[in-house]
């Protein structure tokens, strides 16, 4: 049904700290992996030993850099499907192939009723949907739903691969409607945001923005320079270690 | 946004067909009109043609166009599918009202005005497709709707018009009704135009990804080296000085011309009137077509923020 | 409409059967579970239990199965045809193959061994094929060693006993302060980020110096973007520092170091700067109690750290204490005497060096641990001087790295932040005695084995491979006058030299796992034009056989004479040894295996098992029983077994003896190789609490790597804040003993061999060049790209199909360059097209690329106008082999002149915009190469895993 589901208390999504990721792609990678063989499979690449490659990923890693010179900032900024509380994405869906799941707030696509308008591409404003143009319909982020309530995985693996994978731990997954929950809390620490907020789609996801550096005068504690020596060491510094009584 | 043939050619065509049913629905029976069967069949050819036309390329962009049909379930939310019962529900009464006139010789008011009202109906639909869509602001704005409707008003008083003057009429009235039918649409054009021309940033690179305390953004390094799915289909981008150009011709074929076309009309003999309103007509068609093409390719989709544009 | 929602199947079965193995995607070696569903890869996941990875997998990793099917992959052994280069091949039995191999080298064993050049690449399995080499009796062997870190490798294992790499690593649980010198992505690549992500957490310090701000740079909590070259002056101006503030852990340096040793001062003489030594050869320190020379290894010294001392024999001595502050103090090292040539400002370099010392000294951890030292002396806790430090490339690809290197060991010994809480730590085998007491070999004689390893630590000039004139007796000239050092070879000088005749001939290139005619080629199209050029008889070519093992197809592949095609990672047995580079962490020793979890569907065979069967066929020594059989029959996973390299030592460590009980030394256990695969396909033996800090003097720690084999005996690790071995070496130089430099290189090892560390400007970078070359050009590596061999694989490759040019904007903008432009880099060396992009993050000096992104058109089966081919392009174009010609016409190999580290980073480059009528692509190119018989031609849609999902109800 591509009307919206009535507000859920589960919200499931992914915290994603901009603090520390280090551009690598794992997650990437390791999602088009699990992917290629899961709910959505597979996730077609177009010419890949090509002229030009490309192909179905749900998740993509951008590299931005803020502010001017030295004084900027690098930060590396994977992007996949932020599981919109109001998602138009779904509302604009003309066959509901588009749909949020109530009972968790993952927003899927059924292929089998999807017509391939491209529409819900449109309709999203983070770029998180994918059309595979082999197969001709809309795929997108499952937030793994094939992996996070796989019974026949332990426990631990049901975590979804781009979680599991990220070598600097900077996605996390959880309920962010429960306040309680870790990446609720780690949201309020760390003052988690919504990215364009303006849009209303009101995203589940997170993101941890960068600490602030630690490039200035006593930001660890230190005094900004050690100490001069006193007047006497100055003329010959090595006196000052001729009576050191020491040992092996 | 990547002007695809298909939506073009598509939103055109079927805007011209429904307002030309729009304006048949609403005239059929009055002076204005010629009173033939023939001209009834020419115009509903024509109107139920452009409309079908439309549709048909409509689907050609589809993934899987088999599946056409599920898209009239989700009425309720989509207005991709509310066009879809609309534009499907619309040939009914035309059906109606047609097979009256053509084959009885009956003119079935109530079948016109229903077919008159469902075409406005149907190309404010397609109209809020775009104008639903705030990832997009050149099309989630105000002007969006009345653009559609009074630009398929126009291309279908001219096509009417010309059709009537085909069959040898040349009411004054008719003429009045493109001539200003043509003023309001490029009004309308004008301020769409000027809108977006001024419009604040609807979103920013900054906004995007949420750096923008840090200072300025600006991307280093797209995910993947070769386009993707979503820079062709949203990363259209057009140099500013060819998008000037662009409307300039869409400008002229699109209002001026059939503008000129129109009111020079009473000077000129009945077949070359006839020749000028085919030829408005034309022109004006492919004015929108030109127009439709700047529709598309002026627009912004926000995911090119994440792709280096610094506004939309 | 009723809300329908959409059946899934949310607990689909992953996999029919998941086999545990060992990634190699890249050097790393992560552990990995490989899940299979109807005989083919659906998933590679991280082992969660294992020391490397913990469960996480990289880019790379998880694009292995694309990797494992590319069409790149050779599929039968392949004979050339055609000229060179031009990749007419025929398929040949491996009969055949093995034949001519065999043919080809038993000649040359039987005249002449060292006309046999054997170099490896990327490879894991050093402790096999250097010791095929040793058996085969060429001294002309080396793995990528000297292409990586060698001059680092060197100056840690001859100052500190271990090193960076995968060698150690920083205390990521307890440092307050890390310190990250040029490191993009490094080998370890995996715990690096595992460590980074804690260390964030928990708040402490990351600073990374780099040029460029990206990748681990882009998270450090302050960026220093140094002028490349420069990290030595910058580390000796944080000395400088520290000492004028008495910043400095002297009894640490007392006890742990050679600080206090004696050096002779006798300038002039033959034994200046040694050190002062008893009658048998014990080093002296000066006592303050008995105000006499004594033992400075005794644990009772007492000793001084300043002072001229006169000794009994006469001799004039100071401490190596005296020495080293003396020359740092020097204003020549003040922070404002070097901001300039550093790019740090001097406030900044102040500042760091008060953090240092803030982190070091008053944030100092106090762990409650009791342990002995190694004179037997229990300590209840353990001092931590929580600052670490980690470097790589950026300090080593420069022609001062041993030098910078050697810098940065100094500043943690100051701190006395070695394998303390907090500091860097070491990973066993490490630490090994100061340095390595292995010998390197190189006397080649028809039909005889070497002996022993070939490659080793020379103390002295006495222990170089060089002729009675001073040639080399090593084809890449490594431990020759040129690189006495060179633990790990010169291999960027192989193909020159072979072609050359310098020092001698050769008959067969024999390359393995070493993309040489390529990214891993200085100036590419000369080495090309190299392996090409014809012999003076016109018949033959100048290096007269290649022989190239490689997986796929490759650049190099084309230029082959004959090839032998290996397998993928996930179709072999491997073995990642205790004996060539474990993957030991810092609190436990660790080996693993690959073993094979697919069949190849191609007449390929692991080269292992090829080496051997190799060995077998010519009788080599090892190889075979008295009666002329085979000793391995089973090949490599029966040699990963039953080979011993000492009685009881072999590649493994774990679960040896005849009942699988023991580790380190022990029987062959036949059963081993299921342990291993029962336990994941990794052994890891964890260190006590007590045996886990300060190991280069801890009793518990040596008596136990003594067992191990590590350490011969479990003496007291001494760290060498002074390296003799060196100022032998200068001495030399300086015309005493008997073994003198040739006249050409004296000036070269006086100057460059300083017993205490130095800095001088990179080669290239010669104040002269600065304005013609204006800026340095340095390359990083990609995360999800390994080297040259991630273009095959159809997911990585759509990550990086082509690379910019990045250079700093404000320096773009004054040239009147925008993003797009496409330049012409030009060196002294040529020139290569490529477009540029502008970046804030950038020192202003500076510019750089992706490494070995560009791809010779043809080459891994891409599609000869694939990006690679097109915008793609390798640096290395203009990159010299050789340093501009001495007075006498000699050219030295542009290399770090103690180690033979190749100084890819040394480069000098001006931009120049490419006219607007010039083609929009790369240049040079090179013609495409032709597919070679047997690879399939690659798919144009690829749906891999649309099998795995199978039919589900619904559809249209
Ligand atoms: N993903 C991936 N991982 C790899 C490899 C790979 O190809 N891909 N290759 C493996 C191999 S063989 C190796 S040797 C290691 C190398 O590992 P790294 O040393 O991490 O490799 P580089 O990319 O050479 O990184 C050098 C860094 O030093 C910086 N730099 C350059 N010059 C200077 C300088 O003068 N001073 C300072 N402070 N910084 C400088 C560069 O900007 C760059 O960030 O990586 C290994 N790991
Ligand atoms: N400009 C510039 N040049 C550089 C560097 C740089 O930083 N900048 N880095 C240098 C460094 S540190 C290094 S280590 C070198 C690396 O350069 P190379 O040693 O040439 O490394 P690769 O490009 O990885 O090539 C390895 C070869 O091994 C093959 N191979 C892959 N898997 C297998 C396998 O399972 N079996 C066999 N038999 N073969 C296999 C690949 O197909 C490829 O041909 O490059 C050096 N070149
Ligand atoms: S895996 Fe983690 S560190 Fe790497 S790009 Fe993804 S989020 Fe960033
Ligand atoms: S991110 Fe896009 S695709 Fe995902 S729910 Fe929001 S609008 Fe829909
Ligand atoms: S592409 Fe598919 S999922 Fe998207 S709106 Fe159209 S029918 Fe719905
Ligand atoms: S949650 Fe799953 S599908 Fe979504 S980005 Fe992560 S790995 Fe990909
Ligand atoms: S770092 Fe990545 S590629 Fe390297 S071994 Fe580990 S998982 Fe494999
Ligand atoms: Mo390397």
């Amino acid at each position: 049904m591509t009307s919206l589901p009535p507000p859920g208390t589960r919200k499931l999504g992914l915290v994603i700290d901009l603090d520390i990721c280090v551009g690598c792609h794992a997650c990437a990678v390791n999602c088009k992996e699990w992917n290629s063989g899961g709910q959505m499979a597979p996730l077609t690449d177009l010419d890949p030993y090509g002229a030009h490659p490309h192909g179905v990923w749900f998740n993509r890693v951008h590299s931005f850099e803020a502010g001017e010179g030295g004084e900027g900032r690098t930060v590396h900024f994977p992007r996949s499907c932020l599981h919109c509380e109001q998602p138009a994405c779904v509302e604009v869906c003309p066959t509901g192939a588009s749909y949020k799941r109530a009972e968790d707030g993952i927003v899927l696509v059924n292929e089998d009723l999807c017509i391939g308008c491209k529409l819900c591409s449109w309709a999203c404003p983070y770029g998180a949907r994918e059309f595979d143009e082999d197969v001709g319909v809309m795929k997108k982020c499952t937030l793994c739903i094939d992996k996070i309530y796989n019974e026949t995985l332990d426990e631990r693996d049901r975590v979804p691969a781009c979680v599991a994978t990220c070598p600097v731990s900077a996605r996390h997954f959880g309920d962010l409607g429960d306040p309680g929950s870790s990446v609720s809390r780690l949201v309020a620490e760390r003052g988690g945001y919504e990215l364009m907020p303006e849009m209303g789609y009101k995203p589940v996801n997170r993101y941890l923005p960068p600490r602030p550096r630690k490039d200035s005068a006593g930001c660890t504690g230190a005094p900004a320079a050690l100490p001069t020596p006193t007047a006497g060491a100055e003329a010959n510094p090595l006196l000052r270690w001729i009576d050191r009584m020491l040992s092996r | 946004m990547h002007p695809a043939g298909s939506v073009i050619w598509f939103t055109t065509l079927s805007g011209a067909g429904y307002g030309l049913l729009f304006l048949l629905g609403l005239l059929a029976g009055t002076p204005l009109l010629p009173d033939s069967r023939w001209f009834a069949f020419a115009t509903l050819a024509l109107g139920l043609g452009l409309v079908t036309a439309g549709l048909v390329s409509s689907t050609l962009h589809l993934g899987h166009p088999e599946r056409a049909w599920r898209a009239f379930s989700q009425w309720r939310s989509s207005w991709l599918s509310r066009e879809g019962v609309l534009s499907v529900a619309g040939y009914f009464p035309a059906g109606v009202f047609g097979i009256a006139w053509v084959f009885f010789s009956h003119r079935l008011a109530w079948a016109g005005w229903l077919m008159a009202a469902f075409a406005p109906a149907t190309v404010y639909s397609t109209a809020m497709i775009y104008a639903s869509l705030k990832p997009v602001p050149r099309w989630y704005n105000p002007w969006v709707a009345p653009n559609y409707l009074l630009l398929a008003l126009m291309t279908g008083s001219l096509l009417l018009r010309a059709l009537v003057a085909l069959f040898g009429l040349s009411p004054g009235a008719l003429r009045m009704l493109s001539t200003a039918a043509i003023l309001v649409a490029a009004g309308a054009k004008l301020a769409y135009w000027w809108h977006i021309g001024r419009a604040a940033p609807a979103a920013t690179a900054e906004s995007a990804t949420g750096l923008g305390a840090l200072g300025r953004v600006r991307l280093l390094e797209a995910p993947h080296t070769e386009e993707n799915y979503l820079l062709k289909e949203m990363g259209y981008r057009i140099a500013r000085k060819h998008a000037t150009r662009l409307r300039g011709i869409a400008f002229l074929f699109a209002f001026v011309l059939p503008l000129l076309l129109t009111a020079t009309a009473p000077l000129l003999s009945p077949a070359l009137a006839a020749f000028a309103a085919v030829l408005a007509a034309a022109s004006a068609m492919l004015g929108v077509l030109v127009e439709r093409w700047l529709f598309f390719a002026e627009a912004k989709h926000s995911v090119i923020l994440y792709y280096g544009a610094s506004a939309v | 409409m009723a809300p329908v929602e959409e059946r899934i199947e949310t607990s689909r079965r992953l996999s029919d059967e998941a086999k545990f193995t060992t990634c190699y995607m890249c050097a790393c070696r992560c552990g990995i579970k490989v899940h299979l569903k109807d005989g083919r890869i659906r998933y590679i996941e991280g082992n969660r239990d294992h020391p490397v990875n913990r469960g996480v997998l990289c880019a790379k990793g998880s694009a292995g199965l694309m990797t494992h099917y590319s069409p790149a992959r050779l599929t039968a052994p392949l004979l050339r045809v055609g000229p060179r280069g031009a990749g007419a091949f025929k398929e040949i039995g491996w009969d055949e193959a093995m034949a001519i191999a065999a043919g080809w080298l038993g000649s040359i064993r039987a005249s002449d061994p060292k006309r046999l050049a054997f170099f490896t690449g990327r490879d894991q399995s050093q402790a096999l094929t250097g010791w095929w080499a040793a058996q085969f009796g060429t001294p002309n062997y080396a793995a990528h060693g000297g292409f990586c870190s060698v001059n680092m490798a060197a100056a840690g294992l001859y100052t500190i006993g271990g090193s960076f790499w995968e060698f150690g690593e920083p205390d990521w649980e307890n440092t307050r302060y890390f310190m990250m010198f040029g490191v993009a992505e490094d080998h370890d690549s995996n715990p690096i980020k595992i460590g980074l992500g804690k260390l964030k957490g928990r708040g402490a310090k990351f600073v990374s110096v780099n040029p460029v701000r990206t990748g681990y740079s882009a998270i450090a909590d302050e960026w220093l973007g140094i002028r490349p070259g420069s990290d030595g002056l910058f580390v000796l101006s944080l000395i400088h520092e520290l000492l004028k503030a008495d910043k400095i852990d002297l009894p640490f340096l007392a006890r742990y170091t050679n600080a206090p040793w004696l050096v002779v001062r006798n300038p002039g003489g033959a034994d200046d700067g040694l050190i002062a030594r008893d009658f048998a050869g014990r080093p002296l320190c000066w006592d303050r109690t008995h105000d006499a020379a004594v033992d400075a290894t005794s644990a009772d010294a007492a000793p001084m750290m300043v002072g001229e001392f006169t000794l009994a024999n006469g001799q004039r001595a100071v401490p190596v204490f005296q020495l080293m502050a003396e020359r740092y103090l020097d204003g020549r090292y003040a922070p404002e005497a070097v901001e300039r040539e550093v790019g740090v400002a001097a406030p900044v370099i102040r500042r760091i060096a008060a953090e240092l010392a803030h982190a070091a000294f008053e944030e100092q951890i106090v762990l409650q641990q009791p342990w002995t030292d190694w004179a037997g002396r229990r300590h209840e806790t353990i001092t931590g001087r929580p600052v670490a430090m980690h470097a790589m490339r950026g300090i080593s690809a420069h022609s001062n790295g041993f030098q910078s290197c050697r810098a940065i060991h100094l500043l943690q010994m100051l701190l006395g932040s070695i394998d303390c809480p907090g500091g860097f730590r070491y990973e066993p085998p490490f630490p090994r005695p100061i340095p390595p007491p292995v010998k390197p070999l190189g006397e080649s004689q028809p039909d005889r084995s070497l002996g022993g390893p070939i490659l080793g630590f020379p103390t002295g000039p006495a222990d170089l491979l060089v002729e009675a004139d001073g040639m080399p007796k090593r084809l890449d000239k490594a431990y020759s006058w040129e690189a006495p050092l060179a633990a790990h070879g010169l291999m960027h000088m192989v193909i020159h030299n072979a072609w050359k005749g310098d020092p001698y001939t050769i008959d067969t290139l024999f390359l393995y796992m070493a993309n040489m005619g390529w990214n891993s080629a200085m100036n590419p199209g000369e080495t090309l034009r190299k392996l090409t050029d014809r012999a003076a008889d016109g018949e033959g070519y100048r290096i007269p056989h290649f022989i190239y093992a490689d997986a796929y197809f490759s650049e190099t592949v084309a230029y082959a004479d004959l090839v032998l095609p290996d397998t993928t990672y996930l179709e072999r047995y491997d073995c990642i040894s205790l004996l060539d580079r474990p993957i030991s962490d810092a609190n436990g020793a660790a080996d693993a295996i690959r073993q094979p979890v697919v069949k190849p569907d191609r007449n390929v065979r692991p080269f292992q098992d090829v080496l051997i069967d190799l060995g077998t066929r010519l009788k080599l020594p090892g190889f075979v029983e008295a009666d002329g059989s085979a000793k391995f029959p089973g090949l490599y996973a029966d040699y990963m077994v039953n080979h011993q390299r000492g009685p009881g030592l072999g590649l493994l460590a774990g679960w040896r003896g005849k009942d699988g009980d023991k580790s380190g030394i022990g029987e062959p256990n036949p059963k081993q190789l299921d342990k291993y695969i029962a336990n994941g396909c990794f052994w890891r033996h964890e260190l006590a609490p007590n045996q886990r800090y300060l190991r280069h003097a801890n009793k518990d720690y040596l008596d136990w790597a003594a067992t191990m084999g590590f350490v011969a005996q479990p003496d007291q690790i001494v760290l060498q804040v002074y390296c003799e071995p060196l100022q032998k070496f200068r001495l030399a130089a300086a015309g005493h003993g008997a073994l003198q430099p040739p006249e050409r290189d004296r000036e070269r090892i006086a100057r460059y061999f300083d017993p205490l560390p130095f800095w001088y400007r990179p080669f290239e970078q010669d104040p002269a060049d600065g304005e013609e070359f204006p800026l340095h050009a340095v390359t990083q590596r990609p995360m999800a790209m390994y080297h040259s061999w991630g273009s095959q694989n159809a997911w990585l490759r759509q990550i990086h199909t082509g690379n910019r040019l990045f250079m700093n904007r404000r320096k773009a903008e004054a040239q009147g360059l925008v993003d797009d432009d496409w330049v012409w880099i030009e060196s002294r060396q040529g020139r290569v097209k490529a477009q540029i992009k502008l970046m804030e993050g950038v020192n202003e000096d500076t510019v750089w690329t992706w490494n070995a992104v560009g791809k010779r058109a043809g080459a891994w089966n891409l599609d000869p106008s694939a990006p690679e081919a097109r915008q793609g392009f390798l640096l290395n174009h203009v990159i010299a082999e050789l340093l501009p010609a001495q007075p006498d016409g000699y050219r030295y190999a542009n290399c770090d002149p103690i180690t033979g580290q190749a100084a890819w980073y040394d480069l000098r480059v001006r931009l120049i915009k490419a006219e607007a009528s010039e083609k929009p692509e790369t240049s040079p190119r090179f013609p495409p190469l032709g597919r070679p018989s047997g690879l399939p031609s690659p798919a144009r849609i690829l749906r891999y895993g649309a099998a795995f999902r199978g039919r589900r109800e619904g559809g249209s």
